[in-house]
């Protein structure tokens, strides 16, 4: 789907790549796939950005984040935020995954086994701190809007889940 | 300005204003840290999609006024909002109850305000109905898990359950602004929804060992502005910082 590609301008990337979210801070902007464009007009660059949830208090300080972060390479900005097409944890790429895991935040899984893991029907969440599948469902809701809490039964380690969303 | 429009955007965005609040309550009095997150949450998704509607009714009054104005400088009987979501969070039951009654509506309504050809509303649907999918789920479980639990957790949920019923058939009612909406094929047609609403939430009732009240009387008038004595009690905490500092800023 072509509303689903992301203009950047190459130049702009090394920049956007050093911010983050501010509740996660080990996942950029970039990988997180919240930047849908960045372009150079007229020597001022217009960046859209679309929430993860709607009520994510973090996309405030995101946009003021992008600002400040392309102030201090010489660029004046316009930060746009834009709700369609809608975010989706599909957009969140490799590295930012692994970003997550290292952090310990599970991944976000398919939409199906998201749906078992939630209602507490299937254990197929890796625990991020021994790698063992048996871990359960504590709360549906977490520290954040995006997150689900867990615990292994393992190695009882309490974590965070990233929900899918699609 | 289009006033219809307008109306019929606060219609929508009034219900998850006061139903955030409500949630927004419980901060810190959940009967469990696990749920209190929940709630708050839930809370703050209804938050963030207050803003979105807000933000564009805003850019259709075409005026002054700002997304916290609409949302805070208004008198009770401007509030568009059902009767169901104003009700208080008399237990933990009550508050479960009217989420979930409420739920399954903003679902299926979300469902069909996706397919407007208003490009905002259809992108503001479709961002939350991604969020209201997991209130539901939340919510649901919950209504199982109490009527299905003890005999004690059974009969708050049926109690409120039976208190909250007369609350529902106003889901379906269309004001004034709903109707030329649906003419000008932007709005949903809630009257359409109803049956399915009630076939729902009727066997997820059973299945939760609780029965179906069988009143066929129904409280309306949230959708006019004619509240329950509820909404100034919530609007006086909701809007305290602006009367006491007005036009202060975060």
């Amino acid at each position: 789907m072509t509303t689903t590609e992301q203009h950047i301008d190459q130049i702009l990337i090394p920049i956007l790549e050093q911010v983050s979210d501010p509740e996660i801070p080990v996942l950029s902007i970039m990988d997180m796939g919240v930047v849908r464009s960045a372009v150079i007009v007229n020597d001022i660059v217009k960046v859209e950005i679309t929430p993860t949830y709607s009520g994510c208090p973090a996309m405030d300080v995101i946009g003021d984040d992008i600002k400040k972060a392309l102030k201090d390479e010489g660029y004046e900005s316009e930060i746009d935020l834009i709700l369609h097409p809608a975010w989706t944890t599909d957009w969140i790429t490799p590295r930012g995954r692994k970003a997550l895991e290292d952090y310990g935040i599970a991944a976000p899984l398919d939409a199906e086994a998201d749906k078992d893991v939630l209602l507490n029907e299937k254990r197929l969440v890796k625990c991020t701190n021994c790698g063992s599948q048996n871990t359960r469902l504590v709360s549906q809701f977490g520290s954040t809007a995006c997150k689900a809490q867990f615990q292994c039964d393992d190695c009882q380690e309490p974590f965070d889940y990233f929900k899918c969303l699609k | 300005m289009k006033e219809n429009l307008y109306n019929y955007i606060l219609g929508i965005a009034d219900n998850s204003l006061i139903l955030g609040q409500r949630m927004g309550e419980l901060c810190g009095h959940g009967p469990s840290l696990e749920t209190d997150i929940a709630c708050t949450n839930i809370s703050l998704d209804l938050f963030g999609q207050v803003r979105s509607y807000f933000q564009y009714a805003a850019k259709i009054a075409g005026d002054q006024r700002t997304e916290d104005d609409i949302a805070m400088l208004r008198k009770e009987r401007e509030y568009k909002n059902v009767l169901l979501v104003e009700q208080p969070n008399t237990n933990f039951a009550y508050s479960i109850g009217r989420q979930f009654l409420f739920d399954v509506y903003h679902l299926a309504f979300l469902a069909e305000l996706q397919k407007s050809p208003d490009l905002s509303l259809s992108a503001i649907a479709n961002k939350c109905i991604k969020e209201v999918s997991y209130h539901e789920r939340f919510s649901s479980d919950w209504v199982k898990r109490l009527g299905d639990g003890t005999e004690e957790s059974n009969k708050k949920m049926q109690e409120a359950i039976n208190d909250l019923w007369t609350y529902t058939d106003e889901l379906f009612h269309q004001t004034e602004a709903d109707i030329v909406m649906v003419i000008e094929g932007i709005g949903v047609d809630v009257t359409k929804l109803k049956d399915d609403y009630y076939k729902r939430v009727n066997n997820l009732l059973k299945e939760a060992n609780l029965q179906v009240p069988e009143s066929k009387w129904f409280q309306k008038g949230g959708k006019e502005g004619i509240h329950t004595e509820h909404l100034g009690f919530l609007l006086s905490d909701l809007q305290y910082m602006q009367r006491t500092y007005p036009n202060m800023e975060w």
